[in-house]
């Protein structure tokens, strides 16, 4: 296209359309497939094989439709801060209720008695 | 008369900045603003994904230590209006994008029409969305205490449509009214900018409607003939899983639920008496605490539906600019931040529909 000789201000990238459209095409077949995964019986892997083509969805939408791959490097860095800061919060809350897990799983029969008796 | 200006004012803008009206003063120039305001949306990127790794939290501890509570409550979500709004709003992704690059290269006129179809995209899935939620209401489906799954039973209100449903959409047919008296307004008053605004408004709310429309006749073939359309979502067969749990009320019940399966057919015979009768028997059938797996569901895909109603606003302003020309190749910045939350909207979504949708 003509506007790729244009001169734009240093900080203006325009993403070339033809690349806009493929990675949504991409976008496009990686939900069928997570679709088609899923009624597949994968025992275990099932959410792993979701998760890794969602993160490649999202990685895909990161880099080209929020221009990621042409941004300053430290904006990247700040958004991707706030996953470190996501891993700790679930990391954390998942090690410390997994040191108590059996009252945890006793708890919902404890509650389905005593609501049975008050008669919720 | 605003278009006229922006030209006026790029001739302008190489000598004397003070005059331009889209760079602040307290900025050195347009790159020095567009950098600031770019770190600024990424900051408040930061602060909504730690917004909603709360609800990730509760969803991975609960799913951690009851995941059969997750198998059997993801058969009430339906794979394909669940993945008809993936591809929506990842089309709605994709026309957000070449409105930004619109933007940057000065088309005010494609960024109208682009940020245009992304806004009535936005209230598609709004609308596929309303059908969801009116339809697990109209089952009982709440979240936690206010749980009450009764299979087959089905609030009859004007036109067959789930009374539910007709009460949320009363707010956008308000609004459609609104928009659509008020571009007439602006026509029969001379005023062009504003006829052509609200008419878009009324274009992207009629977009609510579409989606609604289609969710209902999906819904409506899906629960007219599950036995074709044999989603994860049927009841017959989500209610085999929860007796081989229970071990009760075998036979009963079948018999029950496929008479009810008929007269769901016929349409509009439900009877009082039929309808306590089902409250009883499906109480038991489906544990209470399946309920806390709706409150989940509720508060991640309601704070992300707000979240595309907030996003349609801020889209709504952008809309505005595009038709008042104010894009140029230094300025373009409001479109490339809108775009940014819009794209962190999508990438949400992206999560939760495997999450939610597609546990097996």
């Amino acid at each position: 296209m003509s506007d790729h000789s244009h001169d734009y201000p240093s900080f203006n990238h325009p993403a070339p359309v033809p690349l806009l459209f493929v990675v949504f095409g991409a976008l496009i077949f990686l939900t069928v497939a997570t679709v088609v995964t899923s009624n597949i019986e994968l025992g275990e892997f099932g959410f792993i094989v979701a998760m890794i083509i969602a993160t490649m969805k999202a990685f895909l939408v990161c880099a080209f439709f929020m221009h990621m791959w042409w941004d300053k490097g430290f904006n990247v860095l700040v958004f991707f801060s706030s996953l470190l800061f996501v891993s700790l919060f679930i990391g954390m809350t998942l090690l410390d209720t997994g040191s108590y897990k059996e009252t945890i799983d006793a708890f919902p029969t404890t509650e389905e008695s005593s609501l049975s008796t008050t008669e919720y | 008369m605003a278009v006229a200006d922006t030209t006026d004012h790029h001739d302008h803008d190489h000598d004397h900045h003070d005059h331009d009206p889209f760079i602040a003063h307290h900025f050195d120039g347009p790159q020095q603003q567009f950098d600031s305001g770019k770190l600024g949306i990424w900051l408040f990127l930061v602060t909504e994904v730690l917004f909603f790794s709360g609800l990730f939290v509760a969803y991975t501890l609960y799913r951690n230590h009851h995941p059969e509570i997750f198998e059997l409550a993801h058969h009430h979500l339906d794979k394909v209006l669940g993945c008809l709004n993936t591809i929506v709003l990842l089309f709605s992704s994709l026309t957000m994008a070449l409105a930004v690059r619109s933007a940057q290269t000065g088309k005010n006129k494609n960024c109208e029409l682009y940020t245009l179809i992304t806004m009535v995209c936005a209230t598609i899935f709004l609308g596929v969305k309303a059908v969801e939620y009116s339809h697990k209401w109209d089952l009982g489906i709440f979240p936690k205490y206010g749980f009450n799954y009764t299979p087959g039973h089905h609030e009859m209100g004007f036109l067959g449509l789930s009374p539910y449903l007709i009460k949320l959409s009363a707010i956008p047919a308000l609004l459609l009214a609104s928009f659509a008296g008020a571009s007439v307004m602006g026509k029969l008053t001379d005023k062009p900018a504003q006829f052509k605004f609200f008419m878009g408004m009324a274009i992207m709310v009629a977009g609510y409607f579409a989606g609604v429309a289609g969710g209902v006749v999906y819904q409506n073939a899906v629960d007219s003939g599950h036995a074709h359309l044999a989603m994860s979502s049927s009841p017959l067969q989500l209610h085999a899983a929860t007796f081989e749990e229970n071990g009760q009320h075998h036979s009963h019940q079948h018999s029950d639920q496929h008479s009810e399966g008929q007269g769901h057919e016929g349409g509009e015979e439900h009877g009082d008496d039929h309808h306590d009768q089902r409250h009883e028997g499906s109480g038991e059938s489906m544990p209470k605490s399946v309920g806390a797996f709706f409150s989940i569901y509720y508060c991640m895909t309601g704070l992300h539906a707000i979240h595309i109603i907030g996003g349609i606003v801020a889209l709504a302003w952008i809309y505005y600019r595009s038709q008042q020309g104010h894009w140029r190749e230094d300025y373009f910045g409001p479109v490339d931040y809108v775009g940014l939350y819009w794209h962190l909207v999508d990438l949400i979504w992206i999560y939760l529909f495997p999450l939610l949708y597609l546990i097996d």
